[in-house]
């Protein structure tokens, strides 16, 4: 019975295959290489992650189930890491949001060198992340000769060593002025795909500025900013770079992977240990993609019936 | 990137002023970090590692410094030519992978295209972080810690999704009839590429590779995590400008203006392009 169904099906089917495999065959490559160089990784941490596998010292590699994991929630480092992760991606995704679409409105106008000024505004996302995060510690925060304290001290205030004193803010603050960019040009995209002739017959009906921008202009750019948001949140839950070269660790702007990083190769060689770590950050990510994935999907929904 | 007017029709001329002025003291104030390290890259240390000076002798003794190689230290030589290699060889893995399977995405697209195109996009949501480990490993055991080919590999991987998904929409773009003509006078798929898609969707192929070049450019931790010895690219050689002992920054300001600039011009001249390529990639 079985057989005959199946037999019947390929019989059917047999010129759709080979068709589709037509199809498929210049997709193949793209897609193996990529299963091969992101599934595989992720499949080993979730292994080593149910070991209790060091390097140094040496261990052999047993199987412990989801002991790691179990200690997580004691684990003072851990939550600390999380804490902090939590801060530098709430932080600055909100703020370069605020700021990205800030300078959107002002860049969606016409004036004078209007081109010089998107130059200058999109070079910091141009920059080398780990340029951005010396540049930052040694010419701005600097406590002696940055320029920050320079401002400060022709105000009347006393030198502050932000690095040391505040290292999340510190970071934020850079993250911010680094991503600030890429939020303006998602909020540009949006801005000027504004249909026009909607906006055109609200001032015709004599809507004032405000209004039209409260009603029309917000409501058309909130799935631009969600986008911001859900894009800018999966990078910066990943930054490493700025922290690596601003402060290499230490309270307040140790986050997750920076953590992973110093319990694993970075020193620490507790390679069970910290497979768990990196699996939480990767089920936030999850959670904050699946959403991510609505978002976009709702997108090119609209892309097809148009 | 067209300017709007019809927001400000109607707008009182001084108001309209009063916002360009803002947008210019905004641009102007937002960009100091980058010029204040131009002009500190043309100080000497002492001038550099004072109270903020605006007015001092130019010189460019730092770049000579950061360009001079010394036995035993990366150089920027060296530096320069490993980041070279490895952007320009992984750029183009990616787009001979990448462009097949836009075809197969957007011209004609496989079942279930859109399940495709999310698998590509959600690997970019996993973090780099938990891959690193069984990398390294990995790496360490094939022998490649070290070596440009374990960054090429990488990068690549770290690209290919963004790029599947910017050619997509570029090649969305192109018109059906074309490709249809193309194919009823006998075109395969290697005759569609060349005969029409390439040459018509050649600007978006350049925004994505100029992406491409850019991410790959500036990547630091897969670098310093497997090639802080040898193979090791420009990321890692503007660390080295650091010293734990005497002042350094100026030297470190014109390292890293050295760094930045192929980046930062290739992103200033391709500006429009990028831009029109990243809200499509990232809406379309």
């Amino acid at each position: 019975m079985t057989t005959t169904t199946t037999t019947l099906r390929t019989r059917i089917t047999r010129r759709p295959l080979s068709e589709s495999w037509r199809r498929r065959l210049p997709l193949l490559p793209a897609l193996l290489f990529t299963i091969v160089l992101t599934q595989v990784p992720f499949v080993m941490s979730i292994w080593y992650s149910l070991t209790d596998w060091t390097i140094v010292p040496p261990s052999p590699r047993k199987f412990v189930g989801l002991a790691n994991y179990g200690k997580l929630a004691s684990d003072h480092f851990f939550r600390d890491a999380a804490f902090t992760s939590i801060k530098l991606t709430v932080v600055p995704v909100l703020g370069a949001l605020i700021l990205g679409a800030a300078f959107a409105l002002l860049l969606d106008r016409k004036f004078f060198g209007q081109g010089l000024v998107r130059t200058l505004l999109i070079t910091p996302f141009l920059l080398m992340p780990v340029v951005v995060g010396l540049i930052w510690k040694n010419q701005m925060f600097h406590g002696l000769y940055g320029v920050l304290n320079w401002i400060i001290e022709k105000l009347g205030g006393s030198p502050v060593e932000f690095v040391s004193r505040y290292p999340t803010w510190a970071i934020a603050l850079v993250l911010i002025w680094q991503w600030t960019p890429f939020m303006m040009l998602i909020m540009l995209a949006g801005l000027q795909s504004q249909p026009a002739d909607v906006l055109e017959a609200a001032k015709v009906d004599g809507a004032t500025p405000f209004a039209i921008f409260r009603q029309l202009t917000l409501s058309h750019l909130r799935p631009y900013m969600e986008l911001g948001i859900l894009l800018g949140t999966i990078y910066l839950i990943q930054v490493y770079d700025q922290i690596a070269v601003m402060t290499g660790g230490g309270p307040g702007s140790t986050n997750v992977p920076y953590f992973v990083f110093q319990r694993s190769i970075g020193g620490g060689w507790a390679f069970g240990r910290a497979s768990s770590y990196s699996i939480v950050v990767v089920v936030a990510s999850i959670i904050i993609a699946t959403i991510a994935l609505r978002v976009l999907s709702g997108l090119l929904k609209g892309e097809e019936a148009a | 990137m067209r300017g709007r007017t019809h927001l400000a029709v109607g707008e009182r001329r001084w108001v309209h002023g009063a916002f360009g002025l803002m947008a210019w003291i905004v641009g102007l104030v937002y960009f100091f970090p980058v010029f204040w390290m131009v002009l500190n890259s043309f100080k000497s240390e002492q001038d550099a590692n004072t109270s903020p000076k605006l007015f001092f002798h130019p010189t460019l003794d730092r770049y000579k410094d950061v360009t001079k190689s010394a036995t035993g230290l990366l150089s920027f030589g060296e530096a320069f030519t490993n980041s070279a290699v490895v952007v320009i060889v992984s750029t183009i893995i990616v787009l001979a992978l990448a462009i097949p399977a836009a075809y197969a995405l957007a011209i004609r697209p496989v079942h279930k295209w859109r399940d495709v195109l999310f698998f590509f996009i959600s690997t970019k949501f996993l973090p780099v972080v938990a891959a690193i480990l069984p990398v390294w490993i990995l790496a360490r055991n094939l022998g490649l810690l070290n070596t440009r080919n374990v960054l090429i590999i990488l990068y690549t991987g770290l690209n290919l999704p963004l790029a599947v998904w910017m050619l997509r929409s570029f090649f969305r773009e192109i018109p059906r009839e074309l490709i249809e003509a193309a194919e009823i006078d006998g075109a395969g798929l290697k005759g569609q590429l060349t005969s029409i898609i390439l040459p018509m969707a050649a600007p978006g192929i350049a925004a994505t590779a100029l992406l491409c070049v850019i991410f790959a450019w500036n990547e630091f931790f897969y670098a310093v995590q497997l090639n802080p010895v040898k193979g090791s690219t420009v990321p890692i050689w503007v660390t080295t400008n650091i010293s734990t002992r005497g002042d350094f920054l100026a030297k470190l300001s014109a390292a890293s203006v050295l760094a930045c600039i192929p980046v930062v011009l290739a992103g200033w001249i391709a500006q429009k392009r990028m831009i029109r390529g990243l809200a499509m990639g990232a809406i379309k």
